[in-house]
């Protein structure tokens, strides 16, 4: 295989009759290049799925009171079910083990103001906790803690473009400004992977925001995450263990499907998961249907080529050149060939999805890409059997008598 | 040189069976220019084709140089081809994407000579043959004959036992011809056996010997008084 001889031989016929080898190697690069391409947009197809998830942890379920539709234990229906700070101590002493943070929440309301300016940002009232459910990233400062719970501080943690938007150039660490009619210091600063609507928000402790509303002690919703050790099948369990909890505790007709709302985003991110895998396979499906018509292709093309060459042969084989010569001369060619075209293919294959990167967010597809491994064997299959492919005609072409072979015109 | 004994081939078509050739007895010696002569049909193509292993008899036993060639498997034969016999074809069958020199040079990659001597020696041939300056020139870019000397200088270029040549001036005009038959007077001078199949008389004359094949077998075999090409 590695003769030089005969690789300058190769070398000669290739470069004298370069149509021909651009044409059978275009075949290869394009089976390989959509190969690539189809592959790495469904790769990018399943990356926007996981992003939807990603500005929360993937173990949140979340619980909403809602409106009761049916009578029971002495309530009448149509009542409005609500949280308080009791129900909180009840789910973490219940579900302790099962439970990895808790987050009570209270959307509010309020004016924001600094200085003269006022800003319209969303305001919630929440724990600690809802740094890491939220997965927020500090970037100055402090978050709320359990201090600024327990004294009900007027403390707040901003977003990024809360704090880029009311402070510009200044440092809002420690600078004060103004909820409703009430001054709140900013402790801190954070980032949010999930974008603009997420870094948007601004957190004050729930416990504050309860002594405003003249020492109420009512929750507007629950967040919580469990713990990752009992996986999806016991975060469903839990959810429904959560469901009867609450509902016996505010005394809700079991089968009311309204009285409250639990949310388990694990369930919907298997769900959604294993939607975009199906959604890969599909786009794999048409993928190996190219690399097949990129097989055919250079099937056919090495057919021609070996048919073309008949008459050439017959002149070799009368010169002296023995049958696995031929097979030998043809088939190094067609390798290389295919090797060469192929590993084009599949580079440009990789440039062109890394050069989208961003472009095609609109059509949710996020950071197309292929493994380099999957590239790497998808480009071997194709020339194995581009080697096949030219194995069988340069066979039965080394085996043709001389003299026919010399008749072929 | 060439020692063959009733030599027999048909070919197939369709359900019909041609008999080409019907018992062959023939031999040359080394350093005979023989013509072997017929009518289109006669065999005479057939029997070249054979003694140079491009095809193979049905019957009969063949010895060149005293080796018998038989049953031979297609490497084997590649070989021997390589090693003692040189073509020349009516139609040049010249590659058409190498220049006049790679041409010459080709048989010599089959004997596994490095490049650099290939060359070499693929010059020197083509000196011989008067076309050194048209080393580098495509077969299309050379006239008939200058193409029928590139295939002859190819042919030599293995150092043949024998050289075998099928209507080598049937592409040619009668000056062209006579220029290529001086060629192979030469070369038949310098030792080496020659084969020439024609149907032109004045082709054969120029030959040592005629053999002459009428529907399958020997008619006639005489020597005869070479008619020696001293004007080009």
């Amino acid at each position: 295989m590695f003769n030089a001889e005969r690789w300058i031989e190769i070398f000669q016929s290739i470069s004298k009759n370069k149509l021909r080898a651009v044409l059978s190697g275009f075949t290869v690069s394009l089976g390989i290049l959509l190969f690539i391409i189809l592959f790495g947009l469904g790769e990018g197809l399943k990356n926007s799925y996981k992003d939807l998830f990603l500005d929360q942890s993937n173990n949140v379920v979340f619980v909403f009171p809602g409106k009761t539709t049916k009578p029971f234990g002495g309530f009448k229906s149509n009542r409005r079910i609500e949280f308080d700070n009791s129900d909180i101590e009840e789910i973490s002493k219940q579900f302790d083990s099962r439970i990895e943070y808790i987050n009570p929440r209270i959307r509010s309301g309020g004016i924001i103001s600094y200085k003269l300016e006022s800003y319209d940002f969303s305001l919630q009232a929440v724990a600690p906790s809802n740094q890491y459910i939220e997965n927020h990233i500090l970037m100055k400062g402090r978050y709320l803690n359990e201090r600024d719970i327990k004294e009900k501080s007027k403390v707040a943690v901003i977003g990024r473009l809360v704090a880029r938007d009311i402070f510009k150039e200044e440092d809002p660490i420690g600078k004060f400004i103004n909820i409703g009619s009430r001054a709140f210091k900013v402790i801190g600063v954070f980032q949010d992977r999930g974008g603009d609507v997420e870094e948007s928000y601004l957190f004050i402790p729930y416990t504050t925001r309860q002594q405003i509303l003249m020492g109420s002690d009512k929750i507007g919703d629950i967040v919580l995450t469990f713990n990752p050790e009992i996986g999806a099948s016991g975060a469903v369990s839990l959810a429904d263990d959560l469901k009867k909890f609450l509902k016996k505790r505010k005394s809700i007709d079991p089968t009311d499907p309204s009285g409250l709302f639990i949310r388990n985003v694990a369930d919907e991110f298997e769900r959604s998961m294993q939607f975009a895998s199906v959604l890969q396979i599909i786009v794999t499906f048409v993928g190996i249907g190219t690399l097949i018509a990129g097989i055919i292709g250079i099937s056919n093309i090495m057919v021609f080529i070996v048919k073309e060459r008949t008459k050439e042969l017959g002149i070799r084989k009368a010169l002296g050149a023995s049958p696995s010569e031929i097979i030998k001369m043809i088939l190094t060619e067609s390798i290389f060939i295919t090797a060469v075209s192929g590993f084009l293919g599949m580079v440009g294959g990789i440039l062109l999805l890394n050069s989208v990167d961003t472009g095609l967010h609109d059509y949710f597809i996020t950071r197309p890409g292929v493994n380099f491994g999957l590239a790497i064997t998808a480009t071997i299959v194709l020339i194995v059997f581009g080697v096949i492919a030219g194995y069988i005609p340069a066979k039965r072409a080394a085996q043709i008598k001389p003299i026919v072979a010399l008749r072929d015109e | 040189m060439i020692e063959i004994k009733n030599l027999h081939k048909s070919y197939e078509m369709g359900a019909n069976s041609l008999h080409v050739l019907k018992g062959i007895n023939f031999s040359v010696k080394d350093g005979e220019l023989v013509a072997i002569m017929g009518s289109s049909g006669s065999g005479k193509s057939t029997l070249l084709n054979i003694l140079g292993m491009l095809d193979t008899a049905d019957a009969g036993t063949y010895h060149l140089d005293n080796i018998k060639i038989a049953n031979m498997d297609e490497t084997k034969a590649a070989n021997y081809r390589n090693k003692f016999l040189g073509f020349v074809f009516q139609s040049f069958n010249l590659i058409n994407y190498k220049d006049a020199l790679e041409n010459v040079a080709l048989p010599l990659y089959y004997q596994g000579l490095p490049r650099k001597d290939r060359q070499k020696v693929g010059l020197e041939y083509l000196d011989k043959v008067g076309l050194k300056e048209w080393s580098d020139h495509l077969p299309s870019e050379l006239s008939g004959g200058q193409k029928q000397r590139v295939a002859i200088a190819r042919a030599m270029a293995s150092n043949p036992k024998v050289l075998l040549a099928d209507e080598p001036t049937g592409a040619l005009d009668s000056k062209t011809s006579r220029e290529v038959m001086a060629l192979i007077q030469r070369i038949n001078n310098e030792g080496k056996t020659v084969l020439v199949v024609t149907h032109e008389h004045d082709i054969a004359n120029m030959c040592k010997r005629i053999v002459h094949l009428k529907d399958g077998i020997i008619v006639e075999d005489k020597k005869i008084k070479q008619n020696i090409i001293k004007d080009v």
